[in-house]
């Protein structure tokens, strides 16, 4: 925890450097970010509702996921950078220090421009606090805030599969940006919009309902089953496979050489 | 002419060695444009009243859309020009004994063109053979289609024009980046990027349709799906011309003059 905040200082006073270069990434992100709410605003002013869901709700679920995944990109990104690193070689120097490699993978790239998402995804939860009926109790927050613990948790499980996959092929895999981009994308509209095989895949095979779908009706009383709050339990356990699939991977790692 | 030719055929050969690359492209636009699909399915089954088309009109935008994204969004640079600016190579490109920005604007036509019909081709075949109502459909009839291909023609010559403007401008600021990335997002989401202009709130349709980016993306997309009646056509294929023209001569302008005083940086 130590090494990693001090990564982290490293990063922050590399941004002090090139301050400009920083600014214009944040605000990048977060024009984009707005542009994609004006989209669905647009969508709504239309269709007025989409499979009895408003559009207040609507923005609950997308500022969840999206406040999730930018803290999951800011501090787990570091990974999308590691087909380079075994490409280089740069991996074997990670593997002959003493310290843990996921924490040194993470380290090496931990991109706080990113976090532009996240103060969008923070406006917009903001605003929905106040604009919808929810009747926010302690309980509710709680729970709020723990998809967004569990949504973080998922994303990095998906970081580190991604990883542990191009160890293999030594190649990125543009097909995991479905999961995880696709995930941010189409993830403001909660799961069930898709279709119910959609939805039943992103339960039992991908645990991506478990802290954007199940707690969600919860949270909009559309639903009294407590095992549905209970949910976003199932994406903290799926950190577990992720990281055996990565010490499986890492067991087999073959250096390129260089 | 001929010289122009040739970065067709140097760019198609330098595209077909990236067929992997392509392949995992489509890959993930056919994901996308499945979810899009999904996603609008939803929207259309709640509300049967005011909508801008049926959805069988919809999948084949949608389709296009997918296909056709190397020739319709902004958002894809060729970033071997701007390395040319910022690395001073521009030197080189100056004493070739040929029009700077009609060859950057070939090199910028035929790298697109090769990447888009190794996307295209695929993609069209396999989402016409999706079933109703999620394939590519036919234009109404056969002159739609040649009309369709003439815009689209056009509008590819729209967004060339657009963006040498933005190339040019890179020459006055040498670290570009953060601009590109602003124009490209603006530009998308105004030529219906996020959101097929015809489902937007009428007032912001009216002023982006009169844009230069409705040109690019909406205009040949409406007129094959057949959401342009024939009467109108002369009106938008006109309003495609104008902004070609206009912005062909914007460009122009600014590149004989960034090229008169070019300061070359580093030797």
């Amino acid at each position: 925890m130590k090494l990693f905040y001090k990564y982290l200082r490293i990063h922050i006073r590399s941004i002090a450097e090139y301050k400009a270069s920083f600014f214009l990434s944040l605000t990048g992100q977060l024009t984009e970010a707005v542009f994609v709410l004006i989209g669905i605003k647009f969508l709504f002013m239309r269709f007025g509702s989409v499979k009895d869901f408003t559009m207040n709700e609507i923005l609950i679920c997308y500022s969840t996921v999206l406040m999730a995944f930018s803290i999951a990109e800011t501090v787990f990104r570091g990974f999308d950078h590691f087909p380079t690193m075994i490409k280089n070689g740069d991996f074997d120097t990670v593997l002959i220090r003493p310290r843990s490699a996921i924490l040194q993978v993470l380290g090496m790239k931990i991109n706080i421009s990113r976090t532009g998402r996240l103060i969008q995804g923070l406006a917009v939860m903001i605003y929905v606090f106040s604009a919808s009926d929810i009747l926010w109790d302690s309980g509710k927050i709680i729970l709020l805030l723990f998809m967004i613990l569990s949504g973080v948790i998922y994303f990095a499980g998906l970081f580190i599969i991604y990883a542990s996959l191009s160890i293999f092929t030594v190649e990125g895999l543009e097909f995991m940006n479905i999961l995880t981009d696709g995930g941010r994308s189409f993830g403001a509209y909660p799961l069930s919009v898709f279709g119910e095989y959609y939805l039943k895949f992103f339960t039992y095979i991908i645990p991506f309902a478990c802290f954007q779908y199940y707690p969600f009706l919860y949270i909009l009383g559309r639903s009294d089953n407590i095992l549905y709050a209970a949910a976003p339990v199932f994406c903290i356990i799926f950190i577990v496979p992720c990281i055996l699939l990565w010490k499986f991977s890492l067991q087999r790692y073959k250096s390129t050489g260089t | 002419m001929k010289k122009y030719l040739t970065f067709f055929e140097i760019k198609f050969k330098a595209g077909f060695q990236y067929r992997i690359a392509a392949l995992a492209g489509v890959a993930t636009q056919f994901f996308w444009g499945f979810m899009y699909l999904l996603l609008y399915k939803a929207f259309y089954e709640a509300n049967s009243g005011s909508l801008p088309m049926d959805f069988e009109q919809l999948s084949s935008y949608i389709w296009l859309m997918q296909g056709l994204i190397m020739l319709v969004f902004v958002w894809f640079w060729d970033f071997d020009l701007f390395n040319l600016i910022e690395s001073g190579n521009i030197a080189y490109e100056l004493t070739r004994p040929l029009d700077l920005y009609t060859m950057w604007f070939f090199k910028i036509l035929s790298a697109r063109l090769s990447k888009a019909i190794m996307r295209f081709v695929p993609i069209v075949i396999v989402a016409s053979f999706l079933p109703e109502p999620y394939n590519l459909g036919l234009p109404p009839d056969m002159l739609h289609f040649v009309l369709f291909v003439f815009s689209l023609a056009l509008g590819v010559c729209v967004l060339i024009t657009f963006s040498l403007i933005i190339y040019a401008s890179s020459f006055y600021t040498i670290s570009a980046y953060g601009m590109r990335m602003y124009v490209a997002i603006i530009a998308d989401f105004l030529a219906g990027g996020v959101l097929p202009l015809a489902f937007w709130p009428d007032t912001f349709r009216h002023v982006a349709e009169l844009l230069p980016f409705s040109s690019i993306m909406n205009v040949p997309f409406m007129i094959y799906i057949g959401e342009i009646e024939l009467m109108r056509l002369p009106y938008y294929i006109g309003l495609q011309l104008f902004w070609f023209i206009t912005l062909l001569i914007i460009g122009r302008y600014m590149f004989s003059r960034c090229i008169s005083k070019v300061t070359v940086q580093g030797g």
